[in-house]
């Protein structure tokens, strides 16, 4: 059974913090695939278009026929454990820091025999679901789970190394004006979250969320304003030392297009807030966290973006708000690279249009903050790197990999947004 | 000895002191706040261009941004659309002779401190000529109600039904622009108007009337309580912006003592 963790102790100053490490992140093009799936949390292998073999490892030409048509699919994750080792030294400095750590290979039921990491609640010859993971060089492994969920399964330090779990972890979420913002700091400290630092613009207009955020243990409203660089610097030098996940939920949208606003005062302001806003944050709290992501139990995991759905693709009815999607959208690529490194994983959480005053005149289905505050807590504990909440953004993502002209030219129609 | 050789003399003697009306630009000071599909008055905001470091070695200097509207501010006629075809009504076309002259400043501190909503009234200012005598012509007239003390949500004092502060009714707009046919009206507050201003016929009577008379308009002003109700001078030149509808200054007063 796997020992659930302890709230860790208070840092001891004299002791070194220790430099973030990875494992090996080397991949051929063929093997990134299952990193792609496993940035969302499927388990897919290559399933040959000809003959119909699953195959793992990846490889670009099939193990049976040879043919090149190698379709990714989602596959059965089931299988048992055949055998098991746990290594006790390494020459890899990540997993000597780790020792000891437990591998083992999995007869999959669909085929393939599969050398993975195993969890430790895993029995000798049983039955094993299998978890395609990203780990902290943010590359596709597989991990072998218990078939049944075992108590605080979550805590074994081989999958707490892989996900991104709130637990006994310090959080900020940037905007305590979002009308997410309450059901997502609750949701975080149900997950175990210790400190909820919420983010908290213009003091001097009311909040009429204050009180209900104040209310939920562990909460505390700060001063920020992702608009105003002075207040990220001064937030991160107050906090930033001791943040594990940053979950910016700030956004500014109006409705319009550029041809139905005729200038440019919204546009700027979504610009300040959707895109600035996450580079201020970026600058001033990401080379704290960088640092921080081999910090013990409550170490730096991961950096969270509430996007919109529409970062993919245009739609009319918001085109400027799309647009500063898009750009925030090719930023967190850009910090993936950037973090990269130190292992601190980003998180995009793509959301479907919200139910709340400025899409008032869109048909539902629309995404009440319960949902965006599932999928935010659910990704972390996943480990996730890509999500997409709501009905309008899976249908959007299914459309975008479909064919993303398509996709443009059904959401380009000629309606005057 | 020439007037202005005596004026600098007082001034380094301290028998006439420099007051300075303004607030620092700070990108939290409050901004006036209008129904969000409108457009809205932009922040302070500074960005670090470089800080004697590998973007500029030896210097260090900032991009700034805001509204013409921003902290402590100038009103232009043009700002309303009352004012929008006095002639010379943008900043930049404002004759330099009108942004320094005298100033008298009626001290409605004490109703203000009773009353967020404390009215400006005809009454008010004819009370105060009794005492001070006529409110010259050509004079700035400065609203002081200690407003500028005020921090935090206090002082727009946002509530459900929107602001509540201070500010003149429209008869004493129009006593003021029309028959003392005043240079300009400023206030301690966000807006030259009262909080509740948008209720008056006409709405905003300290825009509308003022504005319309070819009148100037300067608002979060601080430091009225140091200024006497008459003799001073007030020196309040905005910047040069072409076609600008305000912008944000230094106001300075000379106080004699």
């Amino acid at each position: 059974m796997t020992t659930p963790l302890t709230p860790p102790p208070k840092k001891n100053p004299l002791k070194r913090s220790l430099t973030p490490t990875s494992p090996p992140g080397v991949r051929s093009r063929a093997t990134l695939g299952l990193t792609a799936a496993a940035a969302e949390g499927r388990f897919m292998l290559q399933t040959c278009a000809e003959c119909g073999t699953v195959q793992y490892p990846p490889r670009d030409a099939c193990c049976k026929c040879l043919s090149v048509d190698l379709p990714w699919k989602d596959i059965s994750p089931t299988g048992t454990l055949l055998a098991e080792s746990t290594v006790r030294t390494s020459t890899n400095l990540y997993f000597r820091e780790r020792a000891p750590w437990r591998l083992g290979s999995v007869q999959l039921d669909a085929g393939p025999t599969i050398i993975c990491h195993v969890h430790g609640d895993v029995a000798p010859k049983s039955r094993v679901i299998l978890s395609n993971r990203l780990d902290r060089s943010g590359q596709g492994v597989m991990m072998a789970l218990p078939e049944q969920r075992t108590p605080d399964m979550e805590d074994d330090p081989e999958l707490r190394a892989m996900s991104s779990d709130p637990k006994h972890r310090r959080v900020l979420i940037t905007d305590a004006r979002n009308p997410n913002a309450p059901t997502l700091a609750k949701a975080l400290h149900d997950a175990g979250a210790t400190m909820i630092f919420v983010g908290e613009a213009e003091s001097w207009l009311p909040n009429p969320q204050r009180d209900a955020l104040t209310a939920i243990p562990g909460v505390e409203i700060m001063a920020l304003d992702v608009t105003d660089t002075t207040s990220v610097k001064e937030l991160a030098g107050e906090i930033g030392g001791k943040l594990d996940i940053l979950i910016n939920n700030a956004q500014f949208v109006r409705p319009g297009g550029a041809m139905a606003r005729g200038d440019v005062g919204f546009a700027q302001d979504e610009m300040e807030v959707n895109y600035f806003g996450l580079m201020r944050l970026a600058q001033a709290f990401g080379p704290g966290m960088c640092s921080r992501t081999a910090d013990g139990v409550n170490s730096a995991v991961a950096w969270v973006n509430i996007l919109s759905a529409y970062a993919l693709v245009n739609s009319a009815d918001y085109g400027c708000f799309s647009a500063s999607n898009a750009a925030a959208y090719s930023l967190s690529q850009n910090l993936r690279n950037d973090f990269r490194a130190s292992g601190l994983r980003v998180m995009n959480v793509f959301v479907g249009p919200t139910e709340d005053d400025w899409h008032q005149e869109l048909p539902p289905p629309k995404v009440l903050p319960p949902a965006v505050a599932r999928s935010v807590v659910q990704g972390l504990k996943d480990g996730l790197e890509d999500v997409y909440c709501g009905d309008v953004a899976k249908d959007m993502i299914e459309r975008f990999r479909a064919g993303p002209k398509i996709l443009e030219r059904e959401m380009t129609k000629g309606q005057q947004g | 000895m020439s007037t202005l050789t005596d004026l600098t003399q007082r001034m380094a003697s301290g028998e006439v002191e420099i007051v300075d009306l303004t607030h620092t630009l700070d990108p939290d000071f409050p901004v006036i706040i209008l129904p969000p599909e409108f457009g809205q008055c932009a922040r302070f905001r500074m960005e670090e261009v470089s800080a004697y470091d590998h973007r500029g070695p030896a210097w260090k200097w900032h991009n700034i941004s805001m509204s013409e509207h921003t902290g402590t501010h100038f009103d232009a006629p043009v700002h309303w659309i009352s004012g929008r075809d006095v002639p010379n009504g943008a900043v930049d076309e404002i004759p330099a002779e009108k942004l320094v002259g005298p100033v008298v400043v009626i001290d409605c501190s004490e109703g203000s401190a009773q009353d967020d909503d404390f009215e400006l009234t005809p009454e008010i200012i004819e009370a105060w000529e009794a005492e001070h005598g006529r409110i010259p012509e050509d004079a700035w007239v400065l609203m002081r109600t200690d407003w500028s003390k005020r921090r935090g949500a206090d002082y727009l004092n946002m509530r459900e039904d929107g602001p509540h502060s201070p500010g003149p009714t429209p008869d004493a707009m129009r006593l003021l622009a029309e028959e003392r046919n005043i240079r300009g009206f400023g206030t301690e507050t966000v807006g030259t108007d009262a909080g509740q201003g948008a209720h008056y016929t006409p709405p905003y009577p300290a825009h509308f009337i003022l504005h319309g008379a070819g009148k100037l308009g300067l608002q979060c002003l601080a430091n009225l309580d140091q200024l006497p109700a008459t003799g001073a001078i007030l020196i309040a030149p905005p910047l040069k912006i072409r076609n600008g509808t305000g912008s944000p200054l230094r106001v300075l007063a000379l106080v004699e003592k």
